[in-house]
């Protein structure tokens, strides 16, 4: 793998790293191709995006547009090919920020019951790690049995991956990237593969996760209801090369419900995001 | 009756109306014990001569397992060793493939002019021949590994050790044990290709002394006992495996136990 070339001039040494206010996290002007040569894709041209603490932010856009990317660079999975993406005030990994994350396959260990995958994460990131082997049996257990209880899944953790259905592994897929309280929170298309039933009330499960806890949440979707009942502000993107074309604040009050996304102006916000993400995508077929 | 019951029963069946058969077409051909000796004669053999083939199955049992064990070893480190980058993977796959496709007779000799005749040449022959199959399964299972579950270890900034034994090594498990019962027999083979070809003991050695003397009873009483050892370890393995990795198979035995 090539290291990514970054451009930048040369640093005083003892510059201050605070004067001007970031985000927690912040892109800018990132650029990631993939492939090299003739099957080079670009993926993200020029892209900036801005995530206060505590902030739920949806990005939602045409399949191929670089959603998943901009997942992977803010958690540092992949290095920008141009471009700067800061997490915590410096660069990323440059700070250890708590990370979880959640796939749409909900990607448990199957030969670990359900309390053991969710307490995967508190066996790897410090300062959990430390702890392990003491609390392993008592406080750590108890943590993954009250998360099991706040998804509904009481009663479930001695139960192995193959013996729960669908919705109940997305349920504790959530828990897994949660139960080290991290400060990040990525979720791609983590109800993409649940039926519409399921799907609403892990809503609700998400929103109320969210509502206690607080972490910065990165969502990434195809659903538009999906995305207004949830975040807080919605970025639609643009595809390739990718970009974000639109910012929307979601101002409905929480905990929002799904009779609400029957309202009016429920319907109006995603009828507006349909329309956006539908002529991003007539712009592509006229510019190729 | 359950189903499993009844596989059994025709497992078990199976197994005693070959030696019926045998049995029956040796006397009803009336074919001498000197091409090929009735199932009962060779039991008889064997019982009657126990004292002087016993030596000669534990050196076989022992060179065998000494054998196993090296090639788990070896074969595990270099499983890892390969299996732990798509790169490595890539790299070495010709070579072992070069490696496992020598006849692994030819090396016998080898092992001889290096460590002269005895148990040193027949615990490598069963070394050699056993390493591959684990080699492979574990390289496999390791390198198979979802891409996501990777994503996920490496987002909680999991190093290289902890994604291998938390995630890498548990995975390759149904693959490592599926190996193991391939390599015992393997060894097996192994160990009675070398006894054979230079040795003074183990079953090898006495089947091919047994059979230059005409004894062909005893030549199949050392099969048969062969045949028991290699059967009884293959069942040992399997028992481990059930106990280890039943979550792979998923079986309603094992579910809401």
């Amino acid at each position: 793998m090539m290291p990514a070339t970054v451009f930048r001039p040369a640093e005083p040494p003892e510059m201050p790293v605070e004067e001007e206010h970031h985000a927690f996290v912040e892109l800018e002007k990132v650029t990631h191709t993939y492939g090299r040569g003739d099957r080079k894709i670009q993926a993200l041209i020029e892209t900036d995006l801005r995530i206060e603490q505590g902030d739920f932010v949806a990005l939602v856009g045409p399949s191929g547009c670089g959603k998943s990317t901009i997942l992977k660079l803010v958690t540092g999975l992949i290095t920008a090919s141009s471009g700067y993406v800061y997490v915590a005030g410096r660069e990323v990994g440059a700070e250890p920020v708590r990370v979880g994350m959640a796939f749409q396959n909900p990607t448990m260990l199957p030969w670990l019951s359900l309390r053991d995958n969710v307490m995967l994460p508190l066996k790897i990131v410090p300062p959990f790690r430390r702890e392990y082997r003491a609390k392993r049996r008592g406080e750590f257990r108890d943590r993954v049995e009250a998360l099991l209880a706040q998804v509904g899944l009481g009663g479930f953790s001695d139960k192995y991956p193959w013996q729960l259905s669908g919705g109940m592994l997305q349920r504790a897929s959530l828990c897994r990237a949660l139960i080290h309280e991290p400060q990040l929170l990525m979720l791609d298309e983590p109800f993409g593969a649940l039926d519409q039933f399921t799907r609403e009330e892990l809503w609700a499960v998400m929103q109320d996760l969210w509502m206690t806890r607080k972490p910065t949440v990165l969502l990434v979707t195809h659903d538009l209801k999906e995305a207004a009942y949830l975040a807080s502000r919605i970025c639609v993107m643009r595809a390739r090369p990718g970009r974000i074309v639109e910012e929307s604040e979601v101002a409905f009050p929480r905990p929002r419900t799904i009779a609400m996304s029957y309202e009016p102006n429920f319907v109006a916000l995603t009828q507006r995001l349909r329309e956006l993400i539908m002529s991003a995508q007539a712009d592509k077929e006229e510019t190729s | 009756m359950n189903p499993q019951l009844r596989r059994h029963i025709a497992s078990t069946a199976l197994i005693i109306g070959f030696f019926v058969v045998w049995e029956l077409l040796c006397i009803g051909f009336d074919i001498k014990d000197i091409v090929l000796p009735r199932p009962t004669q060779i039991i008889a053999t064997l019982f009657d001569r126990l004292p002087a083939i016993l030596p000669h199955a534990t050196q076989t049992l022992y060179t065998t397992l000494v054998g196993f064990a090296l090639g788990i070893l070896f074969g595990v480190f270099i499983g890892c060793v390969i299996g732990s980058s798509r790169l490595a993977y890539d790299v070495a796959y010709p070579l072992l493939v070069g490696f496992s496709s020598i006849p692994k007779v030819a090396v016998v000799p080898i092992f001889v002019l290096w460590f002269g005749a005895g148990t040193v040449p027949a615990v490598l022959t069963a070394m050699i021949l056993c390493i591959f199959p684990i080699v492979v399964n574990v390289a496999t299972g390791l390198a198979t590994t979802e891409p996501e579950l990777e994503d996920v270890m490496r987002a909680l900034k999991a190093s290289k050790l902890d994604i291998l034994t938390n995630v890498g090594l548990p995975r390759a498990m149904p693959y490592f044990f599926a190996s193991l019962k391939v390599a015992v027999t393997q060894a097996f083979v192994g160990t009675v290709i070398a006894e054979t070809v230079a040795s003074n003991r183990g079953i090898g050695n006495l089947m091919m002394i047994a059979s230059s003397s005409f004894d062909v009873p005893l030549v199949f009483a050392g099969l048969l006992i062969l045949a028991i050892l290699g059967v009884g370890l293959y069942v040992i393995f399997s028992f481990i495996e059930v106990r280890v990795i039943g979550w792979a198979r998923r079986n309603d035995e094992f579910a809401m136990g």
